[in-house]
């Protein structure tokens, strides 16, 4: 790892200076993707600025709104009374997320923020526009298995990697950021963006903008969630699919209904046509099926990866008829 | 597909989306909840700015098993490094150095960790605690204990961090059943896969109910 300087601030206007006036400076929280990556190489930051002691690490309801400080641990928030009984469907996904380990040092805000785990991105000696914007994309026609098969660009097809991020996308979540230029709300769905011509954006936050927190929506989803992450092993590995689903039930009837999708693509997938689709339809098998079919439609597969065109509206499948199992 | 491209599409936000200064009126940090100002001012007076050049060597304060310490680290320098290269702990284990194997796993203020994955310097005035900070003397931990009875290893590489994510599994309540055991303890590889041994060995002090 090469040497960098190091400071800690404890206000959100310390951070935000301390990256307005240093063009070289980055932020760390829990740390544990972005050490990786300097190790490796990938990143070399030359100041860190240790936003740990930021006061934003409280969870609380507030009215119809769960808040979530930008800086609670993974492993809080998972088992945060608030976050089971309102949220039931975000500390599944987050539980599915890395090992215990990790989620005791991982914060949501770093959560939202780590980097894909495409291995062209994480060597230096590969070509990777995400990482050096020009040398090409060596996943398109090369180890691909893990790759996207929703909104891909010929520029990049690496995958976001979150669990945590499919749930929220599904939940409406908003993000609350302060930056130089002021505050502002980004709808989850917003936050992550596609690859497009400019894959080293991951999301659409600006230079020097800070995650401050989270809110989230009550919802009517409570008794009907599931969160399923198929993978190669069945734990402490990222998701080839997972989808999160939530569901209103009135009788066998779908009241409401929200999907998101990960593993699919370069942000949280989020399934708006099948859910309109389910919408007042009969919680049955055939109808679920017939809503992934739906949901697959658009996807491209590159090669290694065509398995997710059958595994991901399975997935789907799956995980509604788990979800409306459960009361 | 169209309503699905409109919301997964690649939306920038619109610039007129109500900006004040967030210097001067910081509504969604008060709407977070944020501790009290003065409290917020007196730890700033302490840290902030507390800069370190790359090519300095900064002071460090931590304690480890026990011991307050006092030491002088590059900023670069992991836990796991301090712990091994300038503590001469070298029970704590380096296998993947990339927070997959688990093998470097300690607590600190009581919450299991990758130490490969952490800065020294950012453990100030923190209490770690590694495999040899676990027994009382001569007298075992239980689950190191469990570990020899249930022969939860072979070449014992991964074992310090087995221990130490084993002990933090029981004592956060994740030890309900050998599923649960699974799972809670899956960040941790042990490649001549001495699981069943390992799940033994935690199930079995965690039904034991001693105090772990």
């Amino acid at each position: 790892m090469i040497n960098f300087d190091y400071i800690r601030v404890s206000t959100p206007t310390a951070a935000v200076d301390a990256l307005a006036k240093d063009k070289a400076a980055q932020w760390i929280a829990g740390g544990t993707n972005l050490i990786d990556l300097m190790k490796k190489g990938v990143l070399n930051p030359q100041k860190l600025v240790d936003i740990n002691n930021l006061p934003l690490k409280e969870i609380r309801k507030e009215g119809k709104v769960l808040r979530i400080g930008a800086l609670a641990l993974n492993s809080d928030v998972s088992e945060h009374e608030l976050v089971l009984q309102s949220q039931p469907l975000l500390a599944q996904a987050l539980k599915a997320g890395a090992s215990q380990q990790i989620r005791n040092m991982a914060t949501v805000g770093g959560n939202m923020m780590q980097r894909t785990r495409c291995p062209y991105f994480y060597n230096p000696d590969m070509p990777c526009n995400k990482r050096e914007p020009g040398t090409g994309c060596g996943a398109l026609k090369g180890f691909n298995r893990m790759h996207a098969i929703f909104g891909t660009s010929d520029k990049c097809i690496a995958v976001h990697p979150s669990d945590m991020c499919i749930a929220l996308v599904a939940l409406d979540a908003t993000v609350l950021v302060a930056g130089p230029k002021g505050e502002r709300r980004i709808p989850f769905q917003n936050f992550h963006r596609l690859p497009g011509e400019l894959p080293q954006r991951d999301n659409t936050l600006e230079r020097g903008e800070l995650i401050l927190g989270l809110e989230i929506p009550d919802n009517p989803f409570a008794d009907h969630v599931h969160y399923l992450k198929v993978r190669d092993r069945s734990s402490y590995a990222f998701a080839l699919v997972s989808v999160a689903a939530a569901l209103a039930l009135k009788g066998k009837t779908i009241q409401d209904v929200r999907l998101g999708m990960g593993g699919v693509a370069h942000k949280p997938w989020r399934l708006v046509e099948a859910e309109s689709f389910l919408k007042g339809k009969q919680a049955t098998e055939a109808v679920f099926r017939e809503a992934a079919n739906l949901a697959m439609r658009g996807a491209k597969g590159y090669g290694q990866n065509n398995f997710k065109l059958k595994l991901g509206p399975n997935t789907i499948v799956e995980a509604l008829k788990k979800a409306t199992e459960k009361a | 597909m169209a309503k699905d491209n409109e919301i997964n599409g690649q939306p920038e936000h619109s610039p007129d989306q109500g900006r004040r200064s967030f210097l001067k009126n910081s509504s969604l940090l008060s709407a977070l909840a944020l501790a009290p100002p003065y409290i917020v001012k007196a730890a700033g007076a302490e840290w902030d700015e507390k800069a370190a050049r790359f090519f300095e060597r900064v002071p460090l304060s931590i304690e480890v098993n026990g011991r307050s310490r006092t030491l002088s680290i590059e900023p670069r320098t992991t836990l796991l490094d301090l712990l091994r290269e300038q503590l001469a702990l070298t029970g704590t284990k380096k296998g993947c150095d990339h927070g997959q194997c688990g093998a470097c796993t300690v607590h600190v203020d009581g919450k299991r960790v990758l130490s490969c994955l952490s800065l020294a310097v950012m453990q100030e005035g923190k209490k770690v605690t590694t495999i040899e900070g676990l027994a009382e003397g001569e007298k075992l931990h239980p689950l190191q204990e469990a570990f020899i009875k249930h022969d939860g290893f072979q070449c014992g590489y991964c074992t310090p961090g087995q221990i130490m994510s084993g002990v933090a599994c029981i004592r956060e309540g994740h030890a309900g059943s050998d599923d649960e055991v699974r799972e809670y303890m899956s960040g941790n590889i042990c490649r001549c896969g001495a699981y069943p041994n390992i799940v033994k060995a935690i199930r079995d002090v965690q039904k034991g109910g001693q105090k772990v």
